[in-house]
């Protein structure tokens, strides 16, 4: 179930790579937050073209474990893809 | 209950309805709101759009937004009317004055927090780190 997440490409930098030998040295590049450096504050819900991105095909959310958003956009994002989601903006759920 | 309030009224429209239609009914909506003692900031018509699902087996739907000021009596009193409309397919109202503060809190914190950094930043080793371990890698 959750390893489609890690065979689709979402268009976010994903530099780790699991089948690598992790050396005590190497480190996972860590993933920045989009929101943090576009300084948002608020995440509108009726931005559907920002909010598709977070979205995968199956309609769920994706992860912050994937994306790499900090934790308080992340729950700005959940809040507005729901809201969304209640005045068919987005799908609760795509086939 | 004196405290001033701003909702954001999402709406939509059964896409058969013609677009003076749509118009009597948003204004319709806005004539409710002022004379509950409301006040209208913004409309907007976002148009015709597809609807993410099916509502009332209906695959569009015409999108009207407003903002509204109030005391959240006029929201209650327009939510039932929207209710028993067959017209309108769906309504959301969210409150944005709280989360809109909220916005601001964060935006003074940033502004407050980028005023600093030039004066401390050595001080602040985790700025780097980032960088050294790509160095690092890299070698």
């Amino acid at each position: 179930m959750s390893a489609n997440y890690e065979d689709r490409d979402f268009g976010f930098e994903r530099e780790y790579d699991r089948t690598m030998p992790r050396g005590p040295r190497r480190m996972q590049r860590r993933k920045i937050c989009r929101f943090c450096i576009e300084k948002v504050d608020l995440i509108d819900f009726k931005d559907v073209k920002l909010l598709q991105s977070y979205v995968p095909e199956r309609g769920k959310i994706l992860p912050r474990r994937i994306s790499g958003v900090c934790a308080t956009h992340q729950r700005m994002l959940a809040e507005a893809i729901k809201r969304a989601r209640n005045i068919a903006l987005l799908p609760y759920a795509a086939d | 209950m004196a405290e001033k309030r701003t909702y954001e009224v999402v709406f939509i429209v059964d896409p058969d309805t013609a677009d003076d239609e749509v118009m009597r009914l948003s204004e319709g909506v806005q004539k409710i709101i002022t004379t509950q003692g409301g006040s209208i900031t913004k409309t907007e018509m976002m148009g015709k759009r597809q609807l993410a699902y099916e509502i009332n087996h209906k695959k569009d739907g015409t999108y009207v937004l407003l903002e509204v000021e109030g005391s959240g009596a006029e929201i209650a009193e327009v939510e039932r009317r929207m209710r028993v409309n067959d017209q309108i397919l769906r309504y959301m109202t969210v409150r944005v004055d709280e989360m809109r503060r909220r916005a601001e809190k964060l935006k003074d914190r940033r502004a407050r927090k980028a005023a600093k950094q030039p004066s401390n930043g050595k001080a602040k080793p985790v700025e780097a780190e980032p960088d050294s371990d790509e160095e690092e890698s890299a070698a």
